[in-house]
């Protein structure tokens, strides 16, 4: 091994030395590297540890006994309920919206595209107060949604809109016109055309969005804290059961049901990985 | 597919309404109950002491986080984008990570760290006070905004290639003068949308800053949890809808900056 690298390094000594230089040029050299490393340490690893730190203090046993507490399962168990269904629909909405985006001509598109980009811009509580003043005490549509687990939904279902749809709309723009047109002309109707040509295409992307809008409505509480009205047992995300937890003084079980909430996330991210790699080989294999 | 007019219609008029339900009727209802009582009223609520303490907090925390952001963020896309080491994989993944974590469990971890029975509680001991004060406001906008600038530049690091970086070397460039005359010109764009997306958040950022802020007016209040405390503790329906809705402004021009920075930057 030595050997045949000693004598790659004598018989090419031009490329060596036109190689050397790559890795220092342009990149941040062992320094930058340790500055950037450092830097996310003290950001976001360090407090990490110190959560699941916490989480374990108490050893596993009362660990577990904080994380199965009836309301924190309770609220695990809506959370997850609640991020599916907003999930679902936001796949089948995204990608109609982002066909019609793509496929459609009307007037004002341009303003419907940067509409779907607004609850990224808006802050999660806007988004609470702006679903209260239509849905809360004062519904102008009399629809008096509060402190319920519909009004959980539509706050998910608005902070995660941009996801799926801005995922779909760039490979719908690359699809192939070509395969759908022969298809049509050897007689396939368009619900075939869809499920058979176009479907199969978007399946890596809307899997990627789906997973980001799930692990976001996992996650959130700036837009639910206000409508959702945080009854145990009832409305209340995993979110507002670890910040009530905080409220109270409750450290260690505010930091087991962290550890939970985030167990749930990787699983789902891991899990969607692989799906899309599977279907990705399928797409190469078949 | 050639849809036809009519299901063509169909779809465009789900969609249209699907949207409009969801997100122009609540906006436009939050806009009424603002000004329903004029722009004088409006003004007045959010220029009390307590709103404009809010807002200079606010624009504090987006002072101190963009450019830290900046920086580090840039030499991480280098290091993530030019070097090969080991656990670079790893180094991804963690710049990923505030995505995939809840704002309320940042909190949590910061307190668990940096409160006064945290790891670093010393410190609050010695003095310097972290949880419900402004550093520690700072550390959970700095958590959930980290990826923004990272993930916008380094795209662009890979686009560009190297061979520029190269030849300046060549020609007996520095690394600094590399960094100024070649690269930074060339990932302005991608730059540029990482700090609109770093300063939206930043802005609009909840959770995370709920837990680790003590919420006293005029001290540790941003402008989100002006709007929180506003319906909560006052009962002050319309102070909310005020805030919310200069919120509401703030988001707006960054929605349009987003729309001609991404113009600028796929014309780039």
């Amino acid at each position: 091994m030595s050997v045949g690298h000693a004598e790659t390094a004598i018989t090419q000594p031009a490329a060596a030395r036109r190689r050397a230089p790559r890795t220092a040029v342009g990149g941040v050299g062992p320094i930058g590297l340790g500055v950037a490393t450092l830097w996310l340490s003290i950001i976001v690893l360090l407090p990490l540890a110190a959560m699941v730190a916490k989480a374990l203090e108490g050893g596993v046993g009362e660990l577990w006994d904080a994380m199965t507490a009836p309301a924190a399962v309770a609220a695990l168990e809506f959370t997850i309920a609640a991020s599916a269904v907003v999930t679902v629909i936001n796949v089948v909405v995204g990608t109609l919206i982002a066909w019609v985006l793509v496929r459609d001509d009307f007037r004002g598109k341009r303003l419907v595209d940067a509409v779907i980009d607004l609850p990224f811009a808006l802050p999660t509580i806007v988004a609470s107060i702006v679903l209260l003043a239509l849905y809360g005490p004062r519904s102008p549509v009399g629809l008096h949604l509060f402190a319920t687990k519909p009004a959980v939904i539509i706050a998910l279902l608005f902070v995660t809109l941009p996801f799926v749809v801005r995922s779909v709309q760039p490979v719908l723009m690359e699809a192939d016109r070509e395969a759908e047109q022969a298809a049509a002309s050897l007689g396939a109707g368009n619900w075939t055309i869809f499920r058979r040509i176009v479907l199969p295409a978007l399946v890596p992307t809307l899997l990627s969005g789906a997973g980001l809008a799930f692990a976001r409505a996992l996650g959130e509480y700036g837009s639910v804290v206000l409508i959702g009205g945080g009854i145990p047992h009832d409305t209340e995300v995993s979110s507002q059961y670890i910040a009530k937890q905080v409220e109270t003084d409750r450290a260690t079980a505010a930091a087991a049901v962290s550890v939970s909430l985030l167990l749930v996330a990787f699983a789902v991210l891991v899990l969607l990985r692989l799906v899309a790699k599977r279907s990705m080989r399928h797409e190469v294999t078949g | 597919m050639t849809v036809g007019t009519r299901s063509r219609l169909t779809l465009r008029t789900l969609a249209l309404s699907y949207l409009f339900v969801l997100v122009l009727v609540p906006l436009g209802m939050i806009l009424y109950r603002t000004f329903e009582h004029g722009l004088v009223a409006f003004w007045e609520s959010i220029t009390t002491p307590a709103a404009i303490s809010a807002i200079s907090m606010s624009l504090t925390i987006v002072a101190i986080v963009v450019p830290l952001n900046v920086c580090f963020g840039v030499v991480t896309a280098l290091a993530l984008a030019r070097g090969r080491f080991p656990g670079r994989g790893i180094v991804q993944a963690i710049v990923d990570l505030p995505f995939a974590i809840s704002p309320v469990i940042v909190g949590v971890s910061l307190l668990l760290l940096w409160g006064v029975n945290g790891w670093f509680g010393g410190l609050a001991d010695a003095g310097f006070q972290v949880i419900f004060s402004l550093p520690g406001m700072v550390l959970a906008t700095l958590f959930v905004t980290l990826p923004f600038v990272v993930r916008e530049v380094e795209p662009v690091l890979h686009e560009i290639g190297d061979e520029q970086e190269q030849a300046a070397a060549t020609l007996g460039a520095s690394r600094w003068q590399t960094f100024w005359r070649i690269t930074l010109p060339a990932i302005r764009w991608g730059l540029a949308y990482g700090i609109v997306l770093t300063v939206a958040r930043a802005l609009g950022e909840f959770g995370a800053v709920t837990v680790v802020a003590g919420g006293v007016p005029g001290q540790s209040q941003t402008l989100t949890l002006l709007v929180h405390s506003r319906y909560i503790d006052d009962q002050n329906t319309f102070g909310a809808y005020a805030a919310a809705t200069t919120l509401m402004g703030l988001a707006l021009v960054t929605l349009l900056l987003m729309t001609v920075l991404n113009r600028k930057r796929e014309a780039a």
